[in-house]
């Protein structure tokens, strides 16, 4: 086995998102998530849904930008459907992420007039109400980790209301980076270290992130592929190394 | 016996109804099946202050790039692929030239239903603990359930308002001269509910053929639109262009020479003088040429 990479690394931190997720829809928004999404369905959890990301359900885990075998029908209508009924999984990217996973994909600057305009909220709102919500970033910084977003599109723990059952299904769940593995297992609800990947330190994500990240000190260490992981990313999912692209060093 | 309804009409014609002030609906999503040809017949009128309502794209880009735009309701606005940022829309944005009522991707298909089905709301959860409450201010109000939780606590929701349009715009692949349609690609996306929606209801098609060949051409699920939810038809072949439709891929080239063009005063002017002062024959003769420029 050669050197595991740091990329290799996310990769499998992203299937594990969806450990013991069941027959739910894995709805990766990136590359990494992508590649850990079909990685779980291969592995442990072959009752995953994925699709090609416009409106087919495919039967296999085929390789990035590659075709399979379809097994049902999706289209966009029918994604909102899923979305209000809960058996999704969705990973999102993220310009902005505060400490109680409130994200923004928006505009950065005022709403009525901001100073630079991305997507609009596309289905953060929806995502984050109804059903689990990770988050993928590939440079970790002081930028997309900020004390306060400027557009709340994900909604964080903070903004839950414990009076109104409409918030009962809110389920910030993991934010996966090149630095490591967090949840909001922290005091109230906020961001905390699971695990770093190896050659990361506690120091490097103190100095990349601007609030305080709890469980720092006793974070563990992002365990080791299998051998089975590493050729499945290597030659069957990623031949081409698209990851290595989406993943800071 | 009377005449049955022939709907066809000209791309000029069929937007002659719409007026300044108005709120429209356009098909499509993002950069796909865009009802394109309709929208470059609009931006040939002089109404302007419209309210424009979608998952919307470079259709809404064009609309601004013209002065067209007063509002816009969305769940996004993207190109769909590289640089991805629709850059009229950013431009307007960062101004403040245009009024955003933003809102979650699963609301726009709420209000839509909301109006289709003739109420005033339709309770969801998306959007409860987001800015689209802010964005929206008193516009967008909550809604008690009647009916209390297991527990006893109140479920509060977002009282989504209909969106209610004084006309829909949308692309189809195939119809027939009275306003039966179909799509041959991969989604319908919410066409049909754009012209429940609506009260001028306006369709182009790429082709349109006898009610039989079309019925004979596309599994029944395909037959997206009916007669009732249909004023006019307008025959508009690559009339999703540079968006995709179930017979053509995305223009992404000319697509890109749209975001590029739109980076200066200059060059905009070029791209407009080009393809957006003429007829729709025009804009498409110039289209092929830009492909054979790019071959070559």
């Amino acid at each position: 086995m050669t050197e595991v990479t740091r990329a290799e690394y996310c990769a499998i931190a992203c299937a594990d998102m969806f450990a013991d997720s069941g027959e739910i829809f894995a709805s990766p928004m990136a590359t990494l998530p992508l590649i850990g999404a079909r990685l779980a369905k291969l592995t442990t959890e072959p009752d995953l849904l994925i699709t090609d990301g416009e409106a087919l359900i495919l039967a296999d885990a085929p390789a990035i930008g590659a075709t399979a075998p379809v097994e049902g029908y999706i289209p966009f209508s029918k994604v909102f459907d899923v979305v209000a009924s809960g058996r999704r999984h969705v990973v999102m990217g993220a310009n902005q992420l505060d400490k109680h996973g409130n994200q923004n994909l928006s505009a950065f600057g005022p709403l009525d007039k901001p100073t630079r305009q991305m997507f609009g909220l596309r289905g953060a709102p929806g995502n984050s109400i109804n059903h689990a919500t990770s988050y993928w970033v590939g440079k970790h910084s002081t930028r997309v980790f900020t004390e306060k977003v400027d557009v709340v599109c994900g909604v964080g723990y903070d903004k839950a209301d414990p009076e109104n059952p409409a918030f009962r299904f809110l389920k910030n769940y993991q934010v996966v980076t090149n630095l490591g593995v967090f949840d909001y297992a922290g005091p109230g609800q906020t961001m905390r270290a699971v695990s770093l990947h190896p050659g990361v330190t506690a120091e490097d994500v103190k100095a990349n992130t601007s609030f305080e990240v709890a469980g720092l000190a006793e974070a563990g260490v992002t365990r080791e592929p299998t051998e089975e992981e590493l050729r499945l990313i290597r030659e069957v999912l990623d031949p081409r190394s698209l990851r290595d692209r989406e993943v800071s060093l | 016996m009377a005449e049955k309804r022939d709907k066809r009409r000209s791309l000029d014609e069929a937007v002659a109804g719409i007026q300044s002030g108005m709120t429209i609906g356009i098909g499509g999503w993002g950069s796909r099946r865009k009802p394109m040809a309709l929208v470059r017949a609009l931006l040939r009128t002089d109404v302007k202050d419209l309210t424009v309502v979608g998952y919307l794209g470079p259709d809404l880009g064009l609309l601004i790039s013209a002065g067209k735009v007063k509002r816009a309701y969305y769940g996004f606005v993207s190109l769909d692929s590289a640089p991805f940022y629709d850059p009229w829309f950013a431009q307007a944005r960062v101004a403040g030239t245009i009024e955003s009522r933003e809102m979650d991707e699963g609301m726009v298909k709420a209000g839509l239903q909301a109006a289709a089905a003739r109420l005033p709301f339709q309770p969801i959860r998306a959007g409860l603990g987001s800015d689209v409450q802010t964005v929206w201010g008193d516009e967008l109000k909550t809604v008690d359930s009647p009916y209390p939780y297991a527990d006893g606590r109140v479920e509060t929701l977002l009282a989504m308002p209909a969106l209610n349009l004084d006309a829909a715009l949308v692309h189809l692949d195939l119809a027939d001269d009275r306003g039966n349609a179909a799509y041959t690609g991969v989604d319908p996306y919410f066409d049909d509910l754009f012209c429940l929606a609506a009260e001028q209801r306006i369709l182009s098609a790429e082709k349109i053929v006898s009610t039989e060949e079309l019925v004979k051409s596309v599994p029944q699920q395909a037959l997206l639109l009916n007669r009732a939810m249909v004023d006019s038809v307008s025959e508009a072949p690559n009339g999703a262009h540079f968006t995709f439709a179930g017979g053509y891929k995305r223009d992404e080239k000319f697509q890109r020479h749209y975001a590029e063009s739109a980076k200066t005063p200059e060059s905009w002017q070029a791209f407009a003088e080009t393809y957006l002062s003429g007829s729709e024959a025009d804009y498409q003769a110039a289209v092929r040429k830009f492909a054979e420029e790019q071959k070559s």
